[in-house]
């Protein structure tokens, strides 16, 4: 890399690099190169980092059996020793202010410091569901302008803003159709879900008390149009569809699939979790689709995992909007934003299956994802999903030569590039390529999904990287493809650099150590 | 005493009317490390073609089908604490279940060790 000042010291240099041979340290640290031991095994016993009042009073005699004959096992930690451990542990972990995460159907994209801004407005962060509506008209129409936005990208009618999650709001999506199903006096029990789904379809599907029925791909990595038809019937309740797909393609014939699912009195759900490719340049609502969750975790760069119960708002259609669960936020006629909840749900919402959550949502993920699509736009969030899809097929071209693309040939691909480990030599599989990515200083990507591809490497990009961050992900791959090809052995126990070394997988699924036990400190 | 095997992996070995169902060497060989093996209740009634077993590998979770309609037998319990069986002998030690078989002319859909072996050779 030219800019770097060439002369200093730089991780690939060994100890021994300039003639200077240097020991081993006492401490067995190397600089910030930190052993962190389990917060139990720190401090010492019967320090707290709490300075508690003696008991005011006496404990009654009626409670003395239960006086503790032991002091709890609780660790012995000040404040500051406290904060050290989980900071040092911190450093041996990779997030996306790192470096780039390329786990493929995940869309870990940037999430912008401005979204925290906003989140951490009073008026948002400091709010409980029980205030007076009066009092929090500022966050009612957060969530009525976010609405808004998720309805307009989507081209559907109506939003369900509580579901917490994608699962959640998939099975919300799912109980939607059932109750629309009854209505119409109807028991269909079986969910029809194609190979190249996401795997909490079928799951969802099973919850929801559904048979699941599988649709083949073909070998492009689509949906079998002719297969889904043969399936099709009175005991339908409808599709479960991934589009794009987890193959990381466009199913170019999703309306024809929702035609012919609603010709057989069937709905069609569509998994939203990649409608990061998608935003600005296609609405759901076009295609035929009855219900899509929206992972604001994904599309909308809320952080994955951030502090509490995420966000999976579901967009209906027409047909289904009536039995979406309550609570709604919806503007008055005074202008105002109101909450409707049973006691006041009027005709709009008489026939609501029921609700999935106490509230009405996720503020925190509402406000983020909010402020992201006003600070980028109607363009802006088209630039998104252009600026996705371009970065993985640049990924997608740059290593098809080296690493089996199994639908190379299937055209472009959207938001991810899919590889296989088929091509590699005997015993050199994606696991292999995975853990030295961890070397190479990179997140791996999704291994081993989809299952429809043999040692699958998904690799989703987003539109966060750069064209300099894609080269040196780049050229890090092509070494690693390099390595197998040439058949180097150190693939196979590698990473070598990392705070570990490849970890027994087996043996932690098979007899997994999940307590501290006093006794095991030896 | 004849072995059958199903287009999803699975192979039965069958005595009389009970048959025992496991999942083929070939099969164990593309999941990788099983860590954990779910079986059917004994008593349980199960249609050809029904979901009844789970392994999960460190790839994947697979369903296992029963390739017979009939009764669960009996279930293989030392795959509680060696899952790994169904690696190291998936087609002796590593069975899953046994199932007393309500009708034998279901076997006449499934295939024999050599048509087995051309399939999986075609795959």
């Amino acid at each position: 890399m030219s800019g770097v000042n060439t002369a200093g010291w730089r991780p690939s240099m060994n100890s021994a690099e300039g003639g200077v041979s240097v020991p081993e340290t006492q401490s067995g640290d190397h600089a910030l190169m930190l052993e962190e031991p389990l917060i139990f095994e720190l401090g010492c016993e019967g320090q707290t980092g709490v300075d508690f009042d003696a008991p005011a009073k006496a404990v009654s005699p009626a409670l003395a059996k239960f006086r503790r004959k032991a002091a709890p096992a609780v660790p012995g930690l000040s404040e500051p020793e406290a904060v050290r451990h989980y900071t040092r542990l911190s450093r041996q972990n990779y997030g996306i202010d790192l470096g780039p995460f390329p786990l493929g159907s995940c869309t870990m994209k940037h999430n912008p410091r401005l979204n925290e801004k906003m989140a951490r407005l009073p008026g948002f962060a400091d709010v409980h569901p029980l205030q007076p509506q009066k009092t929090v008209e500022g966050a009612l129409e957060v969530i009525e302008q976010l609405a808004d936005w998720l309805i307009t990208l989507t081209g559907m009618a109506s939003v369900a803003m509580s579901p917490k999650a994608g699962a959640h709001g998939e099975l919300c999506g799912l109980l939607c159709i059932r109750a629309a199903l009854d209505a119409r006096g109807e028991t269909r029990d079986v969910v029809l879900v194609p190979e190249s789904a996401h795997g909490t379809n079928p799951a969802t599907a099973a919850f929801a008390g559904f048979k699941v029925e599988t649709i083949p791909a073909t070998p492009e990595g689509r949906v079998d149009l002719a297969a889904l038809k043969a399936k099709l019937g009175p005991d339908v309740a409808g599709v479960m569809i991934t589009n794009p797909n987890t193959c990381g393609l466009f199913e170019p014939e999703m309306k024809a699939i929702a035609d012919a699912v609603h010709a057989a009195g069937g709905y069609v759900y569509c998994d939203g979790a990649n409608f990061n490719a998608i935003v600005g340049r296609v609405r759901p609502g076009d295609l035929g689709v009855d219900a899509m969750h929206i992972n604001l975790h994904k599309t909308f760069s809320t952080p994955h995992g951030g502090g509490g119960p995420g966000a999976g708002p579901v967009v209906l259609s027409e047909a289904l909007a009536p039995y979406a669960p309550l609570p709604f936020v919806a503007r008055g006629e005074d202008g105002h934003v109101h909450l409707v909840e049973e006691e006041n749900r009027g005709e709009g919402h008489a026939r609501a299956f029921g609700r999935m959550v106490a509230f009405h949502g996720q503020m925190g993920m509402f406000t983020r994802a909010l402020a992201y699509i006003l600070s980028h736009g109607a363009d802006g969030l088209k630039q998104v999903a252009e600026d996705a899809v371009l970065n993985a097929n640049y990924v997608l071209r740059s290593l098809e030569d080296v690493l089996q693309a199994p639908f190379g040939k299937s055209g472009p691909c959207m938001h991810e590039a899919l590889f296989s480990d088929a091509g590699l030599p005997e015993g050199f599989t994606t696991l292999d390529i995975a853990k030295g990515l961890i070397d190479e200083g990179f997140h791996p990507m999704t291994v081993y999904f989809p299952l429809v591809v043999k040692g699958a490497m998904l690799i989703e990009p987003t539109e966060t990287e750069s064209k300099p961050g894609l080269d040196r992900f780049i050229a890090s791959m092509r070494n690693l493809a390099q390595r197998a090809r040439e058949e180097d052995a150190s693939l196979h126990s590698a990473p070598h650099f990392a705070p570990r070394r490849r970890l027994d997988e087996t043996r932690a699924a098979r007899k997994p150590v999940l307590v501290w036990k006093a006794d095991a400190r030896a | 005493m004849t072995v059958y095997y199903s287009e999803d992996h699975e192979w039965i070995e069958v005595e009389g009317d009970l048959g025992t169902v496991g999942i083929t060497d070939y099969a164990q060989g593309q999941l990788g490390d099983i860590t954990f093996v779910d079986l059917p209740q004994e008593g349980a009634k199960v249609a050809k073609g029904d979901s009844v077993a789970v392994v999960d590998s460190v790839k994947a979770a697979s369903d296992v089908y029963t390739p017979v309609s009939g009764e669960v037998a009996e279930i293989n319990e030392a795959l509680a604490d060696e899952p790994e069986l169904v690696n190291s002998d998936a087609e002796v030690g590593g069975w899953l279940f046994r199932v007393t078989l309500s009708d034998p002319s279901e076997l006449e859909e499934l295939m024999d060790e050599a048509a087995y072996k051309k399939f999986v050779a075609g795959l």
